[in-house]
Order: structure tokens, then sequence, then C-alpha cells
């Protein structure tokens, strides 16, 4: 049972970090189907830089630069998959959601590019990235859920609540949600839509990366066995899970870990009982949808011109 | 101070185009003043004050503020100068709260406080009058309520000079009443008002003068306490012009379609058509006169089956079998079947009816592509009336395969009409179809409408041109605010009764809405 609370955290932060990245894009307006490639580039470059600080330092390497140095290169590897977005759908008004998939294609295939140069093992580097408070283990249970992770599990939980203060309680989170909801007024009000858009796409796709070193550094310890733009697909159906609120969205990210990996902790579940175990995430967003559209509350409904480019001219 | 006028406009001119929106218009406003400005569709009010608040600029002509020539070439330059703007469309965003909205975009020093700035808020409501909940959404607000909020915003960020344009179009009259009561204060208050209207008793008891526009002309300022109704409308509506359409006598008129007691409310829950009743004839044309937005175009879609009918009844007899049916229980497919014909020209042409990206053959099988018995299109037909409207109408276009969003305004609205007319209707509805157009195209229209008229149909023909209704229909009836406000003979009228009809509405009439 430990275990498995553990696991569904670690599972639960890479769906946080795509999920607030969603979350910051998508309350500027902008749909951003390109989280799954992303969190795949995001997770190559630290990959890639960690390969490559490892095998110079060779014995020598010091843990804080191979934690600090892969983040570094995921925050600006996934903030140049933003940028590509925004120029492409803001400058050249493309639309958003041919866009957000054709990026997810490439990141995929970036990802897989970069396993086969430098294979599919980072556990060496994975090694720093889990290593947690040195008396955590002395604590039992209370240490294992709440102290025994690494950095990147406490980094989410801090961005999700950050994001979520700048969204509701700051005027920049004010006129960011402006712009997502209505761009016309936000524009009439004096808000350089085009400079928001483009901030919280990149800002959103550099924290939506980390979820990606996360899943490979926290959870698979480093075997980086598997795609994992699923990942990111969850990731985006979390964001509408917790109806476009980071804070919830903590919560929720654990829930979505939890139902993701519940079959392998189930004893007697077959190959093909453990896939349909995997939808279930899938399935409560749905339920969660349908639910919040009966209801029909503005609150909940997703920031209105999602989706929809701006050009002022259009007016 | 006093002697110095707030703002003072000086032979501007603005041109779209070839289309002249504004000429030579000169205006002064003091300070503590309500300015009306007054005018049909179409006669440059809103361009002439958007103007001064930054979203055009003016091809000549200088703004004056304060005695100071200035410069305004943005909303944000307008606020510098004190000036705001509350446009008939509200730039709200709706899950925000009403201060939420007031702030939005505003750069205050120190962090975002959400009761901070309500209180702030409510003092402003309190000092003129508004009744307003700082704290709550913008979509669980009416729309008088939202306008509110509108007009606390542009007093939030300071200004001096308030223009509303059309303030009191989508209020009811107690509503009217209460926004007056605030413009008064704040006149009092020594803010400068320009309203922009069309209804004449509310120029008459709300403002202090009136300017008045004439098809983008600038006719002159009045003082409202030394002039009436009559010398208003005859400034707005201007003399006869003659425009020399053949118009023959209506023949053979039976009563084709008879609208009873009909009402219509939009989704906000406003009333949009009150009791409406008229006879359409064969072998007339009927038109509707009417400011903009009183329900022309609800009246002719819930004709055609479009828009919900709260109560009433559409009677149509029918030619063909002599029977009479109740149009309201009808589909718009069935309504279009039994020959009814609704040809609408909405502002931006391609929103209703023709689909710009698709050529004028697919266009063409938009309306007949049920008939078809095979699985494949059966691009025959199309194409030969495609070709026959291109030849008859003159359109102007490389082939009739290119994309309709290709050709020219005018040229898409003779498709449309074409289209409708070539099904043979025997009631044909035309909502603006000469608007944009240039004059001989516009004649091309009248002569399609007349022959359809001769031929015996009903023709129902919503106009905005005062000269071309007289002109061409044979009876006029005149819609104010939902309201039908009187049936004019077309050939005996004068454009000051249905000038002064258009402006009248069911609160002037003494209070036949309550």
């Amino acid at each position: 049972m430990l275990a498995f609370l553990v696991s569904a955290i670690r599972l639960g932060m890479a769906f946080l970090f795509g999920s607030t990245g969603e979350t910051i894009a998508e309350k500027s307006g902008h749909l951003n189907l390109g989280i799954p490639g992303v969190m795949c580039v995001g997770a190559s470059c630290g990959c890639f830089a960690e390969y490559i600080y490892l095998s110079h330092a060779k014995l020598n390497a010091n843990a804080f630069l191979a934690i600090i140095i892969p983040i570094a290169a995921t925050l600006f590897g996934s903030a140049v998959m933003g940028l590509i977005f925004s120029f492409l759908t803001v400058t050249l008004r493309a639309n958003q959601n041919v866009t957000g998939l054709a990026l997810t294609t490439f990141g995929v295939g970036v990802s897989d590019y970069m396993i086969a140069e430098t294979g599919p093992i980072y556990t060496k580097g994975s090694r720093y990235f889990t290593m947690s408070l040195p008396f955590a283990d002395d604590l039992g249970w209370f240490g294992d859920i709440f102290l025994s992770h690494g950095v990147l599990i406490y980094l989410a939980i801090i961005i999700a609540l950050v994001t979520s203060f700048v969204l509701t309680k700051t005027r920049v989170g004010l006129n960011l949600r402006a712009v997502g909801e209505n761009p016309a007024t936000a524009d009439a009000a004096g808000i350089n839509v085009s400079r928001y858009r483009y901030a919280a796409t990149c800002i959103g796709c550099a924290i939506a990366g980390l979820g990606g070193l996360s899943f490979i550094m926290d959870y698979l310890n480093g075997n980086w066995e598997y795609c994992i733009d699923a990942i990111g697909w969850l990731a985006i159906a979390l964001v509408i899970f917790t109806v476009w609120k980071p804070g919830l969205a903590i919560v929720g990210s654990i829930i979505f870990g939890a139902l993701y990996i519940a079959s392998s902790y189930i004893v007697g579940v077959s190959f093909a009982g453990k896939e349909i175990f995997k939808m279930l995430p899938y399935i409560v967003t749905i339920v969660v949808l349908i639910i919040t559209s009966i209801r029909d509350k503005k609150e909940n409904q997703p920031p209105q011109s999602l989706g929809l480019n701006y050009f002022r001219e259009d007016r | 101070m006093a002697d110095v006028a707030a703002i003072e406009l000086k032979n501007i001119s603005k041109s779209f185009g070839k289309k002249i929106a504004n000429k030579n218009v000169n205006l002064t406003v003091n300070r503590g003043e309500i300015l009306s400005i007054l005018g049909e569709n179409g006669s440059g009010k809103t361009t002439l004050m958007n103007m001064i608040a930054g979203i055009y600029f003016p091809d000549e002509g200088q703004i004056l503020i304060d005695g100071k020539e200035v410069v305004i070439h943005s909303p944000k330059d307008a606020f510098r100068y004190g000036i705001g703007m509350i446009h008939q469309h509200f730039k709200l965003v709706d899950v925000f709260s009403a201060t939420e909205n007031i702030v939005l975009g505003l750069k205050e020093k120190g962090r975002f406080n959400h009761k901070a700035a309500a209180e702030r808020v409510r003092e402003i409501s309190s000092k003129y009058g508004f009744e307003i909940d700082p704290m709550k959404k913008i979509h669980e607000m009416s729309v008088s309520e939202k306008q509110t909020v509108e007009i606390i915003k542009v007093l939030y960020r300071g200004a001096d000079v308030l223009i509303l344009d059309e303030p009191t179009a989508v209020l009811t009259p107690q509503e009217t009443q209460k926004l007056f009561d605030v413009l008064r204060k704040m006149k009092d208050d020594g803010k400068s008002i320009i309203i922009i209207t069309h209804k004449l008793h509310e120029v008459l008891s709300l403002s202090d003068k009136v300017a008045v526009l004439r098809k983008g002309e600038y006719v002159g300022t009045v003082e409202t306490a030394k002039t009436d109704e009559s010398e208003l409308t005859e400034m707005m509506v201007g003399k006869k012009i003659s425009l020399n359409i053949d118009r023959s006598e209506p023949k053979n008129c039976e009563e084709r379609l008879v609208v009873k007691g009909l009402n219509c409310v939009d989704r906000e829950g406003v009333k949009i058509l009150n009791n409406v009743s008229f006879v359409a004839h064969s072998g007339e044309i009927l038109g509707i006169a009417g400011i903009a937005g009183s329900g022309q175009r609800e009246l002719l879609e819930a004709i055609a089956g479009l828009q919900k009918v709260n109560e009433g009844e559409i009677l149509y007899n029918n030619p063909k079998t002599g029977s009479c049916d109740n149009l309201r229980d009808k589909t718009p497919v069935q309504i279009r079947d039994l020959g009814v014909r609704l040809s609408f020209v909405p502002e931006d042409r391609l929103g209703m009816g023709l689909v710009g990206n698709m050529d004028i053959i697919d266009n063409m099988m938009l309306r007949s592509y049920r008939k078809g018995k095979s699985v494949f299109l059966e691009r025959k037909a199309p194409k030969d009336l495609a070709e026959k409207i291109i030849k008859d109408l003159e359109v102007v276009t490389p082939d009739a395969k290119t994309p309709v969003r290709r050709l020219s305004g005018g040229n898409i609205q003779k498709i449309l009409v074409g289209r409708e007319i070539a099904a043979a209707p025997t009631v044909f509805m035309a909502a603006y179809p000469v608007r944009g157009l240039d004059i001989g195209a516009s004649y091309l229209i009248y002569n399609l409408l007349n022959k359809q008229k001769e031929s015996g149909v009903a023709v129902i023909f919503v106009g905005e041109d005062l000269d071309v209704l007289i002109e061409l229909c044979d009876r006029i009836i005149v819609i104010g605010s939902g309201s039908i406000t009187g049936v004019v003979d077309a050939r005996t009228t004068t454009k000051e009764e249905i000038g002064l009809l258009m402006t009248k509405t069911a609160e002037s009439q003494g209070g036949e809405q309550n």
C-alpha cells in the first residue's frame, strides 16, 4: 500500500507539471495540444544534458550540477517548443489544433532519435534526482509519503501553488485570464494580447517539459522504456478534470497517478485488464466534463476564446 | 475654463474607400453639458464618435480639447485626455466580477486587491446613484447592469467626457429613466456627455444641445429648448429626393400572408416583437421601415420559421391549393417549400445564406440539394441556374466556379437575391438587399423586385433609405422598438411622417407597453 501511494505521487507529479503548464497556456486562450511533444522534448533535452555532463565529469560529478544542468536544459528545450507554437499561432496565425498535433508528432520523433543516440538508460542521473532528505527513512510511513521524494516532486507542488496564486490573486493573472476569455476586451483595455500569449505559452511549455523529465527520472528511475507521450495526453485530460484550477490539480494528479498504476497492485489482473485500468483516468475526465457541462456553471467552463486566434482587424 | 469648450471638432472628414462617412463636421461640447447626436442609420454618428475615442483617425480636420489641438491615435490616447466611450456592444469579460472588469488593464501600483478596488467602485456608484454589486459576475447581470459596469469603468479611469453610443437601445423605459437621472447627475458634476441616439423624445428630454448629421454631413446644431420634434425630423431626414423607380399599380391583390398579434422575446427575455399584426398582399410591395434593430430581422425570421414565436399567428393563403396554413407550426424547410422565401443581407453579407469558400454553383445547390434522388450530386441544373443568374443579373465574376467570397459585395448580393427569386416564390422577403450597392446595381435589384410584384408575388422589402421605400413600395409599415407604429400609403406619405413614426416608441405612444 505504501509503495503504491509513493508511486502514485511520483507519477502524479509528472501529470501535475504538464497540467499546470497547459493550464497557463489555456488561460491565455491557447489550446496547446503539443504538450505530449513538449514533454518528450523536455525529457530528451534533460536526459541528453545529463548524459553529456556525467560522461564528462566521470566520477567527479557534483550532485547540485547533476540536477541543475538537466533542469536548465529541459526548461530551455521545452520553452523553445512553446516559442514555436506561439510563433506559428500568434504571428503566423496558424490553426492551434493542427500546430499542437504537429508539435506532438515532432516531439515524439525527437525523443525516439535521442534514445537511439544515447540509449534508454539514465539510472545514474536518476540517482541524483531521487536523492531525498537523509532523515526521511527514520520517520516511518510519514517520511515515506511526504519526505522520501526528489527535488522535482516538491517543485511540481510549489509551481502549482504559485500558479494558482498568480492566476487568481494578481494583476498579471487577471490580465492573463482576460486575454483567454475575451481578447478583444483585453486589447481595448490596453493589454498586449500577443505578448501575454507568447509569455504564457512559453512559460507553460517550460513547466510541462519538467513533467517529462520528472517522469523519466523520478517515476521510471532512469529507465526510458517506452514513449512518454501518453503522460502528456493525461496531463491535458487532467486540466479538464480539475476544471482549469492548478490548486485542485495537485490532488487530481495523485488520483490520476493512482488510477493509472492501480492495476499493477491488484493481484490477478491480466495484461489486457491492465490496459483497461489505464483508461480509467480518461473515463473519469469524460465524466467530469459531462457533469460540468450539464451544470453549466460559468466558472467551471474553459476560457471562452480557447483555441481561437486573435487579430485586431477581425472586429 | 467656462468659455473654453471641453471638446471642439473643426471640419472633421473621414471616408472609407470611396464611401464618405463624415464630411466637414463641426461640434462643440462644454463642461457640464449634454449633447445629443441625432441621425438616421448610416449617417456617420458612430464613426464620428469613434474618431474622438481613438478608434478611427480623421482624414481631415482638427480636434481641440480645452482649446488645445490634440492628436488621438488610440483609445489609450483618448483616455489620457479624459475621454471615455461606452460602445453599443459591451466589452466585458463574462466570468469576471464587475470590479475585475473595471480595473482590467490598469497599471496601478501594488498588489491587486479585489476588495479595495470594489470599495472604490462602490464610492463612484454612490456618488452618481448607480445601483451595482461590485462583486457580481458579469454573466449573472442584466443588460442594464452591464451597461452600468461599462460606465463605471470609464469613470474609474477618470474620464471627464463620456460618449454613449445608443445607450437606450437595449434598455427598458424604466432603466432608461434611471440612466438619464445618472447622466444628469454627472452633468451637474461638470462632466461633458455626448449621447448618440435616434429617439427624438429622449433627445428632447435629456440634452442641452442637439447636433444633427445626415448621410455623413453635418446639418447643424440647435439648442434643445428652442426646437421641436418636427424641426428635428426635417433636419434628420432632409428634403425628398426623386429616384424615378418605375412603380406599377398593384394588380390582383389577395391576402397572401396575414400576421396576427406576433410576440417574440430574445434570449435574455427582452421583448423584441410586440403584438405585430399586418397583411401582405400578392402583387404588392410592402415596405418595412424602422431604425435598425427595431425588430425587422426578427419579424422576417419569425415568418421564415427561424425565430421562436411566443404568441400570435402567421397565416399563409396558399395560391396553389387555396388552403390556409399557419406557418408557426411549420419547419423552416416546409415554409420554404410553400414558396415563402427570405433573402437576408446582414452586415457582413456572407453571414446568412451563402458559404464564402464555395463557388456559385455550390451555393445554388445549398437550396436544392434535398431534391436529388441519387447518391451523387447532380451539378447540371445548379450550373445552368448559376449561369443564368450571372447573365441576367450581370454578376461580375470570372466564371461560375469562383468562390463567392472573392466577389465584390454587390455581386454577392445579386447572387443571394437571384437564387431566392429563381425558386419562383409566392412570398419574397428581402432585407436590406441594396445595402452597400452602387446606384446601378441598386436599380437592378429594384427592377427585380418590381418584376416579382408584377408576376403576383407578395414582396416584403425591409429598407433603410426612406426615399427608396417611398418610391418603391405600395404600402409601408413602420416599426419602432418591436411594435408597429403606423401603416402608411407610400404614394401619399412624406419622409417626415415616416421619420416621426420611426422614432416613436411604445412609451411615447402613452405607455402602451405597460
